[in-house]
């Protein structure tokens, strides 16, 4: 029996307006780690493009890393501050301020009531990172507080930002505000957004089914992206067609995030968050997890190489990385409880 | 004893195809295995999805390593084919009104093929029809089944937009739009009955391993249903085979 029973699950915890939209800028969306446990109902996972640069957003304002916080695509929004919070801004350079005045990032910073947060050129990368203290409180549907801006759910009523929008988040006791601010991540942690063009990948499913030639073609010339890639996935042009060995159709089946399939006219697809969860198209192969970060800030007219590396490669690079992210989200903590006794310049 | 083939699908799936092959009795092991797994997953198991001919194991590779699970997967897989258990079967019958506004290609699949309109329906609604999997957009049913004596090429150029219920034709495929989105296929009906509801408590209706049967309806009757599902009064009824 199907039940209509709205379940949007409203959060039991009281909420504040913290951050009011001025401008949207060019698509900004409530995003978290993704939608999980979906995919048998043809419902994708959606969530943040770069994972780490979010994580990392998230650690620094002293949240839990899978609170809710704002995707922002090469032109930012402008912010109105509705009450004293403390802020950060990762991943792409897209020239933050405040009040006018350079906002550093890849730091936790103190915003009062009444101020403006604002973009300005992008300088590198795509997708910038906006988290803030208590995280963006939307309902939870399906589990995620992501937007799935095509199939209208999630997030902000299932769209981008746009004018006049209120962000909720959680109300903070000032004492709380003050211990979260200026944490800032260690120089050498700070990933590169953007200028990275190799992409490791593991065999897909289906290279068995192209030509020796395609396969060897697409490891060693690179790929360029298309200016039709989105948050569903990237086109990517090569120098040749990737082709098969016959016409056999293929069944369709499930996909992955990474996975580069290729349809018939040869051009491989690279599937990013907001994907489909099935497709027919063969797979050649598959970005590994730790490096889809890097395809998310990569602009169209740049071009990406793939290079093959073993499964256990792979969960190597995610179990460092989980290391990495763990140790900062701890030194954090003990920062935010304890200042006086880790001074800032020890830690860094 | 089940053959099957177990390959990795990115760093943090596995893929486990039983056979490359569309078929109702290859379908019938993917969802039985769907159907243990769900009752006993092992941990670090994040979703399971079934298609066609394959089922994808999505994990936590912190949690548990690909050979371990893989091991655990083909332990389990042995079990099953020793007993293959007989498993319930929802059946679902979706009242759909042909024709008209709801329908605008159900004469241009008439005339194709021949057939009267009333013939074309006729054909549509005396199959069973087996939801293979589910995908394409949320709650979008492959069904599988169709009497081939109606089937008609896509539409050559593609509607911009069509309405969430639309039931359609393409090739010897039938389906119904899950949502509203452009559509090449052929529609010949509607059915008012919602098959995603992002709010619901089962946010889709139909679900993979699934018997579908259409049923036609009346104009009074279709409004009816139409407004008894505006009301959230509507409930459709599933039989359990």
């Amino acid at each position: 029996m199907m039940e209509r029973n709205v379940v949007e699950k409203k959060t039991d915890k009281q909420t504040v307006g913290v951050l009011e939209v001025i401008e949207p800028g060019l698509h900004t969306t409530v995003q978290d780690l993704g939608r999980h446990g979906y995919q048998k109902y043809g419902i994708g996972p959606s969530g943040v493009m770069d994972d780490y640069a979010f994580q990392l957003a998230n650690i620094l304002v002293g949240n839990e890393r899978e609170e809710a916080g704002l995707e922002i695509t090469m032109i930012g929004p402008s912010l109105r501050v509705l009450q004293d919070t403390v802020i950060a801004i990762t991943g792409a350079s897209l020239s933050p301020s405040l009040d006018r005045q350079p906002l550093p990032m890849w730091t936790s910073v103190y915003v009062k009531k009444g101020q403006e947060i604002r973009f300005g050129k992008p300088q590198s990368g795509v997708r910038a990172y906006l988290a803030v203290a208590g995280g963006i409180q939307v309902p939870e549907v399906m589990g995620s507080k992501s937007t799935n801006v095509k199939s209208r759910f999630g997030g902000l009523d299932g769209r981008a930002l746009a004018a006049k929008d209120i962000l909720p988040s959680m109300p903070m006791a000032k004492e709380s505000v003050r211990l979260r601010k200026g944490k800032r991540l260690p120089r050498k942690m700070v990933p590169v957004c953007g200028q990275e063009a190799s992409v490791r990948v593991l065999a897909g499913p289906q290279e068995g089914l192209f030509t020796a030639e395609s396969v060897s073609a697409f490891y060693s010339t690179g790929f360029q992206i298309s200016p039709q890639s989105d948050r569903m996935g990237y086109r990517l042009t090569g120098e040749k067609k990737l082709e098969l060995r016959d016409n056999t159709e293929m069944i369709t089946d499930a996909v992955a995030t990474g996975a580069i399939q290729v349809p018939g006219n040869g051009e491989p697809i690279l599937l990013m968050a907001d994907r489909q969860t099935s497709g027919g198209y063969p797979k050649i192969a598959n970005v590994i997890s730790a490096d889809l970060w890097k395809v998310a800030q990569r602009l169209p007219g740049q071009t990406i190489r793939f290079e093959k590396v073993t499964l256990a490669e792979a969960h190597e690079e995610l179990r460092e990385r989980e290391q990495c992210l763990r140790q900062l989200q701890l030194a954090v903590r003990l920062l935010s409880r304890a200042p006086s006794l880790f001074p800032y310049e020890k830690f860094n | 004893m089940w053959n099957f083939q177990v390959s990795p699908l990115g760093d943090q799936g596995i893929r486990i195809e039983f056979a490359n092959i569309i078929s109702p009795k290859v379908n019938k092991k993917v969802h039985q295995f769907v159907d243990v797994l769900e009752q006993k997953a092992p941990q670090g198991i994040v979703e399971i999805v079934p298609a066609y001919s394959t089922v994808t194991v999505c994990y936590q590779p912190l949690v548990i390593g690909y050979e371990q699970l893989v091991a655990l997967l083909e332990e389990q897989l042995q079990q099953l084919s020793a007993t293959a258990a007989s498993q319930q079967t929802r059946k679902l019958t979706l009242p759909v009104f042909y024709g008209g506004e709801s329908g605008p290609d159900l004469d241009f699949v008439a005339g194709y093929n021949g057939l009267s309109r009333e013939e074309v329906v006729s054909r549509h609604t005396s199959r069973d029809y087996l939801a293979y999997m589910i995908g394409f957009t949320p709650g979008f049913p492959y069904l599988g089944g169709m009497d081939e004596t109606i089937a008609v090429p896509r539409r050559s150029s593609p509607r911009k937009q069509i309405r969430a219920g639309s039931v359609g034709i393409a090739g010897s495929q039938t389906g119904i739009y899950s949502v509203a989105s452009p559509a090449g296929w052929q529609i010949i009906g509607h059915t008012p009955v919602p098959l995603f509801d992002p709010y619901a408590e089962n946010p889709v209706l139909i679900q993979a391993g699934d018997t579908i049967r259409f049923h036609e309806v009346s104009r009074p009757e279709y409004e009816e249903i139409c407004s008894a599902v505006m009301e959230k009064q509507y409930i459709l009824g599933i039989d359990y085979f």
